[in-house]
């Protein structure tokens, strides 16, 4: 079969890449265009850990094929710095040590980001409840919460 | 996954002529990409239907709803007319999956998800459902989460969605489009009983599309609850559920919507228990009644006993919550 070329744009940039149906936009971002940063943990949409935003929206990508990113808009954990300035989010997790060994990292931040863009304010339930669907094996979620509380306070005040 | 042709269709009638034999319609992908990795579903050829315009949620005459095939379950759940009008469907969307899985997920998508029945995602154990006559390895097997009501001899999986189980309570429809023109549903008999067949578990017919589901009007749904119990707070599916809806006037219940989810083979409707609650007082001992009729049909296996009584409370607290609204 022939492999299919797909045009996206990848963290505001224009990006191309070839596919063959059967891959999924986890697959061609970490192996096609080397952006590992996105994390493949269960590989069934149980654990987050492949999170990204597709179209402003939070999914997890191993359950959407790759030839679906056609002329879609894809932010992964990469797209969320600015040069070498980390993203609040980033920031604050390394501060509140919200990671042991990090494979969950990427997805917790970017499914944060997703709660952060439409609730610039939200309780610590509303984090816990959004959150549910990003696992962690090692932290015990308490750090990750307070990481994304104190990101999302700093955030607010930076706006203002 | 096994090779497959990938079609994105740009409208219907596009989306139905490329679903040939062995096609499978693509839309959020989490049930069919999930199993496509299992090699439970082998499709030949994947119709993407996403750029269909089946995205609106509108009003309907006399105040129902109509509810596209391609409405992001999110979408729905925080859409402010299904809050209004129907707050026991939107608990119910809200109390399923993930953030990220109710945003992919979709109407039409999760109306026709699969069991979550651990040998019928595995492909080396028996499964009557994926290879019909190979057996069913859960009725000796491994049977905790299976349900209790509406079982055959050939089956025993439950339906996992919540959404259906609160479309039941509402008497819903679903809407289909084919290549014989379209037709209309009622939910309550759009899933099948396993009986002889588990293979076959709705009655869409090959190359048929949803194109949207209807709520009709019920006033009282605005007094309505959805109550899931699993095996932790969020995020796993329901080991029993239940999606209630009261009329009450004058102290007294004049009419009554009960459906169950996670105990039963299909979104299961428990008719008789509404009836035991018509022109009784809301309180425990009709509730307790109601739920007792519920099950009375129950027939458990050797893990999945413990769901009778859990179902039980779960009506009787789903029921106590809707009583209470002012
Ligand atoms: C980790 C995880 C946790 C979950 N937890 C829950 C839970 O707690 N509660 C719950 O209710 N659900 C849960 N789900 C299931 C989820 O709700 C379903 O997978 C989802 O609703 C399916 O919708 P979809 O659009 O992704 O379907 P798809 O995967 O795109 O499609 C499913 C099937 O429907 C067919 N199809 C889709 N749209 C149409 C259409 N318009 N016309 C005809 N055929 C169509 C497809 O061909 C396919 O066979 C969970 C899923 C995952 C992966
Ligand atoms: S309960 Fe149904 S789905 Fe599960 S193994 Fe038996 S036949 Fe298959
Ligand atoms: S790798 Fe996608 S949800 Fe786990
Ligand atoms: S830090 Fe190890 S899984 Fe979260």
């Amino acid at each position: 079969m022939s492999k299919l070329h797909i045009e996206t744009t990848i963290n505001r940039e224009p990006a191309e890449f070839l596919c063959e149906p059967h891959e999924t936009v986890l697959s061609a971002l970490r192996n096609g265009l080397g952006l590992t940063g996105t994390k493949e943990g269960c590989a069934t949409g149980d654990c987050g850990a492949c999170s990204i935003l597709l179209d402003g929206r939070l999914v997890p990508a191993c359950l959407v094929l790759a030839p679906e990113a056609q002329g879609r808009t894809i932010t992964t954990i990469e797209g969320l710095s600015r040069g070498d300035a980390l993203h609040p989010l980033q920031q604050k997790f390394l501060e509140h040590a919200a990671l042991q060994c990090g494979i969950c990292t990427p997805g917790f931040i970017v499914a944060a980001k997703a709660l952060l863009d439409a609730t610039p304010e939200p309780s610590e339930e509303e984090t816990r409840y959004w959150l549910a669907g990003n696992l962690c094996r090692c932290t015990g979620y308490d750090k990750i919460v307070r990481a994304v509380l104190d990101a999302a306070s700093e955030m607010k005040g930076s706006a203002a | 996954m096994d090779p497959f042709r990938f079609v994105a269709a740009a409208d219907e009638h596009a989306a139905r002529a490329a679903a040939s034999a062995g096609a499978r319609y693509l839309a959020g992908g989490t049930t069919l990409v999930d199993l496509m990795k299992l090699h439970v579903e082998r499709p030949r050829t994947v119709v993407d239907i996403n750029a269909l315009p089946l995205t609106e949620i509108a009003e309907t005459p006399g105040g129902g709803v109509r509810v596209g095939a391609l409405v992001r379950n999110s979408d729905m759940a925080h859409h402010p007319l299904i809050r209004a009008r129907f707050p026991l469907l939107s608990q119910a969307l809200l109390a399923g999956a993930s953030p990220q899985i109710r945003n992919m997920a979709t109407t039409g998508g999760n109306l026709l998800q699969r069991t979550r029945c651990y040998y019928f995602r595995d492909t080396s154990a028996a499964c009557n459902k994926r290879e019909p006559g190979s057996g069913c390895s859960a009725l000796d097997g491994c049977n905790r989460i299976h349900a209790v009501l509406g079982t055959s001899d050939h089956c025993i999986a439950t339906h996992p969605s919540d959404m259906c189980v609160a479309l039941a309570a509402l008497d819903a429809f679903v809407l289909l489009s084919g290549p014989r023109g379209s037709r209309v549903v009622p939910l309550v008999e759009f899933h099948l009983m396993p009986g002889d067949h588990p293979e076959r578990e709705t009655a869409i017919e090959p190359g048929e599309l949803i194109t949207a589901v209807d709520v009709p009007p019920l006033g009282f749904a605005t007094r309505s609850a959805y109550v899931k119990v699993r095996d932790r707070a969020s995020y796993a599916f329901a080991l029993a559920s239940a999606a209630v809806a009261l009329d009450l006037r004058g102290g007294e219940i004049r009419d009554a919507r009960i459906a169950l989810g996670g105990v039963a083979t299909k979104p299961w409707r428990a008719r008789e228990a509404e009836r035991t609650l018509v022109g009784r007082p809301p309180d425990a001992a009709s509730f307790r009644a109601a739920a007792d009729a519920a099950l009375a049909g129950a027939r458990p296996r050797a893990h999945n006993g413990f769901k009778i009584e859990l179902a039980k409370r779960t009506i009787v607290r789903a029921l106590t919550r809707a009583g209470a609204m002012a």
